[in-house]
C-alpha cells in the first residue's frame, strides 16, 4: 500500500516563538523541527508497511519554506521512502483553505491510498487540515485515530469524541489523522540518518503542481490577523527549579495559601 | 448579516457551546438561525428559540443518523448556497471541527478556530484568538463572506433571551457518494461514570510524563494524601493508562478545584480549557519550557518520579500533625 503523510515544518519547541509584528505572521526564521505530532503519523505508516512485510511505499508531503527539507530528512530518517516538498515563496501566509488546496493538489499527483496526518500542527493547533485535504480529494476521512488497523480495502479507527470512543470504518482510499497516543514514535538510528540523505526529495513550485497565483498565499487565503496584543496574565506565578527542596517548597506553598 | 450556527446534539439534547454561540450571535444582533442535522431531531428545533433562533433549519434523515461530519458539510453547503448566510458559526468540538474545515475547502470560504470572543467592528464580523499556547491574542478577521467561525468550548455561556419556540424549516438533504462512504461501527454513548473529578475540591492529574501505566500511582498517593480526585490527559486516556471519566480537557470534563496539580502535563491548549478555571494550578515537568508553566500558579521544574514521593510523605505528615 501506498500511504502519504501530510508533515508540517514548525518552529523548534526550545526556541521562544514569536510573531512578526510588521507581516503578522509567526516568524520561521529561528531553529526548526519536525511538528512533533506528525512523528507519530509518520510511525503508523512506517508500522502499516512493516506489517505488509516491508510491501508499499511511505511518502512525506509538505507545504514550506525551502528549509522544511530539514523536517523531512528527520521523518526518512525514521524510514520514510521519499519527500515531496511543495516550496514557493508564494505560499507564505497561506490559511486552512490555502494550504489544503497546494496539498490536495500534490497528493492528486501521488494517488496513495491512505494518507495520514498528525493530530494538529504545534504552531497553528488548528487540528482540522485533514477534512479541508479530504473534501478536496472526496475521500472518506477520520480523525483523532488512537488505534487503526487497515484491512483488506478499509481503514478502521477508534477515536476519542467528547462522548467516550466511536468505532468508524471507511473504504480505501481515505484519510486518516492520528492521536498523539497512537503509538510511540521510533527514534531513527544512526544508519537512518545517514541513509536520509541520499533518498529522494523532490521539491516543486507551485506553478508546477498546477496551483493557480490566486490560489495560494496570501491572495488564495480566506482569514486576516488584523492585529496583536499580549493576552491578560494569569497574575503572579512562580517558578523553582528542584534542586532537591521543591517537594518542601511545594508544601510551604500550599501551606501559604492555606491548601493544606 | 445573516448567520447561521451548527447545533450540535447528543442523546436528543441540544449541546451547551452551540446553544452559547447561538445566544452570542443573537447579542450581537445578528438575528441567527440553527440547523439541526441528525435523525429523528425535529423537536430538538424548538429548543433552540429560547436561546435566540428565529429559525432552525431541519435536515432529517436516516442518512445522517451517526455524528460523521462530511454529510453535514453537504447539508450546510446547500443552505450557505441558497440563503446566502454571511457567517457560519460553531462551538469547538471533534465533529464540529472537521464539518467547519470541510465547509472552509467545499466553499471556499475562511475559517479561524479557536476563537475566545466574537464581536462587531464597523460592521465586520471579528474574532479573537489566543495563539501559539496563548501567548500571544490575535484579532482575526475573513477577507469576504462566508466567515466560518470555530469558538473555544466553554466561551460563551447558553442564555436564554425569551423569545419563542423557533419555526422549523426543512433544509433539503443531498449527499455525495465520499461524504457517506464513512460509516459508524460502534458510536460512542455517555459512558457510566466514574466517581466524579468534577465537584472535587483538589484534583492531581498525570500526563505522558508519568512514564508508565502503573506510575499512576504517584498521582493516586498524591490525591490521597491531599483528600482529592485523579484526573488525566487524553493522551493517558488515548493509550488506556487511565479511563475516560478521568479525563480533563476539550473533550473530557470541565473542572474548577480550589487545587490542581499537573503531573507530567506538558500543557496543550485542549487540556488547558478543561482545567484553567481552577484557583490554583501547581505543576511539576521536567522541560523548563512545557506550555503549562504559561498558565500554572506555582511552576516546577523537575521530575515527577523525584518530587511526587517525597511530597506525598510531606502531605501525609502535615495533615497528620
Ligand atoms: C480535538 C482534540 C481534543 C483533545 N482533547 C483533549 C482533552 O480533553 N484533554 C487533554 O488532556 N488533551 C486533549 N487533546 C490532546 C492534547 O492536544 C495533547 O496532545 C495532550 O493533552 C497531551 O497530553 P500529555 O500532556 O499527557 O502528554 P505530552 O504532551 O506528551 O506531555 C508530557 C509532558 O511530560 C513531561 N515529562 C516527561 N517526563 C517527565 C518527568 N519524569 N517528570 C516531569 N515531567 C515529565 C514532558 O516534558 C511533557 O511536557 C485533544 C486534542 C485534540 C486534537
Ligand atoms: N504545511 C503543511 N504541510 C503538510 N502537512 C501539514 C501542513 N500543515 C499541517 N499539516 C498536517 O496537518 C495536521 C494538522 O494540522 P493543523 O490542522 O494545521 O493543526 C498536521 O499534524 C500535519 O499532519
Amino acid at each position: 500500500m501506498k500511504v502519504a503523510v501530510c508533515v508540517k515544518q514548525v518552529p523548534d519547541a526550545a526556541a521562544s516563538r514569536r510573531i512578526d509584528p510588521a507581516s503578522k505572521r509567526l516568524d520561521r526564521s529561528g531553529e526548526t523541527a519536525l511538528n512533533p505530532f506528525d512523528a507519530n503519523a509518520v510511525e503508523e505508516a512506517l508500522r502499516l508497511k512493516e506489517t505488509a512485510g516491508g510491501d508499499g511505499e511511505v511518502v512525506l508531503v509538505s507545504l514550506g519554506p525551502e528549509q522544511a527539507l530539514d523536517a523531512l530528512r528527520k521523518g526518512l530518517a525514521m524510514g520514510a521512502d521519499r519527500a515531496l516538498l511543495v516550496a514557493d515563496e508564494a505560499a507564505a501566509g497561506s490559511d486552512l483553505v490555502a494550504t489544503s488546496y497546494a496539498l490536495a493538489k500534490a497528493l492528486e499527483r501521488e494517488q496513495p491510498e491512505l494518507v495520514l496526518f498528525g493530530q494538529q500542527a504545534s504552531d497553528g493547533d488548528g487540528a482540522c487540515l485533514w477534512a479541508a485535504v479530504a473534501e478536496r480529494l472526496r475521500r472518506p476521512a477520520i480523525s483523532q485515530v488512537a488505534e487503526l488497523s487497515v484491512d483488506g480495502g478499509s481503514v478502521r479507527g477508534k477515536r476519542q469524541t467528547e462522548f467516550g470512543y466511536d468505532t468508524i470504518e471507511a473504504p480505501l482510499p481515505a484519510v486518516v489523522a492520528v492521536s498523539d497516543a497512537i503509538n510511540e514514535p521510533r527514534y531513527p538510528s544512526l544508519k537512518g540518518i545517514m541513509g536520509a540523505k541520499k533518498k529522494p526529495q523532490e521539491q516543486l513550485s507551485l506553478a508546477e503542481l498546477g496551483v493557480e497565483a490566486d490560489r495560494a498565499g496570501g491572495a488564495g487565503s480566506r482569514t486576516v490577523v488584523l492585529a496583536l496584543s499580549a493576552p491578560p496574565g494569569r497574575g503572579e506565578s512562580r517558578r523553582i527549579e528542584d534542586d532537591g527542596s521543591a517537594a518542601e517548597q511545594i508544601v510551604a506553598y500550599l501551606e501559604e495559601k492555606r491548601l493544606l | 448579516m445573516s448567520t447561521l450556527v451548527f447545533l450540535e446534539h447528543h442523546e436528543g439534547r441540544l449541546q451547551k457551546g452551540p446553544l452559547g454561540v447561538l445566544a452570542k450571535a443573537a447579542q450581537l444582533g445578528l438575528e441567527p438561525a440553527g440547523v439541526v442535522i441528525g435523525e429523528g431531531v425535529r423537536e430538538l428545533a424548538g429548543d433552540a428559540g429560547r436561546f435566540g433562533a428565529a429559525q432552525v433549519y431541519v435536515a432529517d434523515d436516516a442518512r445522517l443518523a451517526a455524528p460523521l461530519p462530511q454529510p453535514r458539510v453537504d447539508v450546510i453547503a446547500a443552505l450557505v448556497r441558497e440563503h446566502g448566510f454571511e457567517n457560519v458559526l460553531f462551538a469547538q468540538s471533534v465533529l464540529a471541527a472537521d464539518v467547519a474545515a470541510g465547509l472552509a475547502a467545499r466553499l471556499d470560504a475562511g475559517l479561524n478556530w479557536d476563537l475566545a470572543d466574537l464581536s462587531i467592528e464597523g460592521g465586520e464580523l471579528r474574532g479573537t484568538r489566543a495563539a501559539l499556547a496563548d501567548s500571544v491574542h490575535a484579532e482575526v478577521g475573513w477577507t469576504r463572506a462566508p466567515r466560518l467561525a470555530l469558538v473555544r468550548s466553554g466561551t460563551f455561556d447558553p442564555v436564554e433571551t425569551g423569545a419563542g419556540a423557533a419555526e422549523p424549516v426543512d433544509a433539503p438533504v443531498e449527499l455525495e457518494d465520499f461524504s457517506t462512504a464513512a460509516t459508524m461501527v460502534e458510536q460512542a454513548h455517555a459512558e457510566q461514570q466514574g466517581p466524579s473529578i468534577e465537584d472535587a475540591d483538589v484534583i492531581v492529574a498525570g500526563g505522558r510524563g508519568l512514564g508508565a501505566p502503573e506510575k499512576f500511582s504517584l498521582a493516586e498517593g498524591l490525591a490521597r494524601a491531599l483528600g482529592g480526585a485523579v484526573g488525566a490527559t487524553r493522551a493517558v486516556v488515548d493509550a488506556g493508562w487511565y479511563p475516560y471519566s478521568a479525563q480533563v480537557g476539550q473533550t473530557g470534563k470541565t473542572v474548577s478545584p480550589k487545587l490542581y496539580v499537573a503531573l507530567g502535563i506538558s500543557g496543550a491548549i485542549q487540556h488547558k480549557v478543561g482545567m484553567q478555571g481552577s484557583s490554583t494550578i501547581v505543576a511539576i515537568n521536567k522541560d523548563a519550557n512545557a506550555p503549562i508553566f504559561e498558565f500554572s500558579d506555582l511552576g516546577v521544574v523537575g521530575d515527577v518520579h523525584e518530587i511526587v514521593p517525597k511530597l506525598t510523605e510531606l502531605v501525609k505528615q502535615r495533615k497528620g500533625a
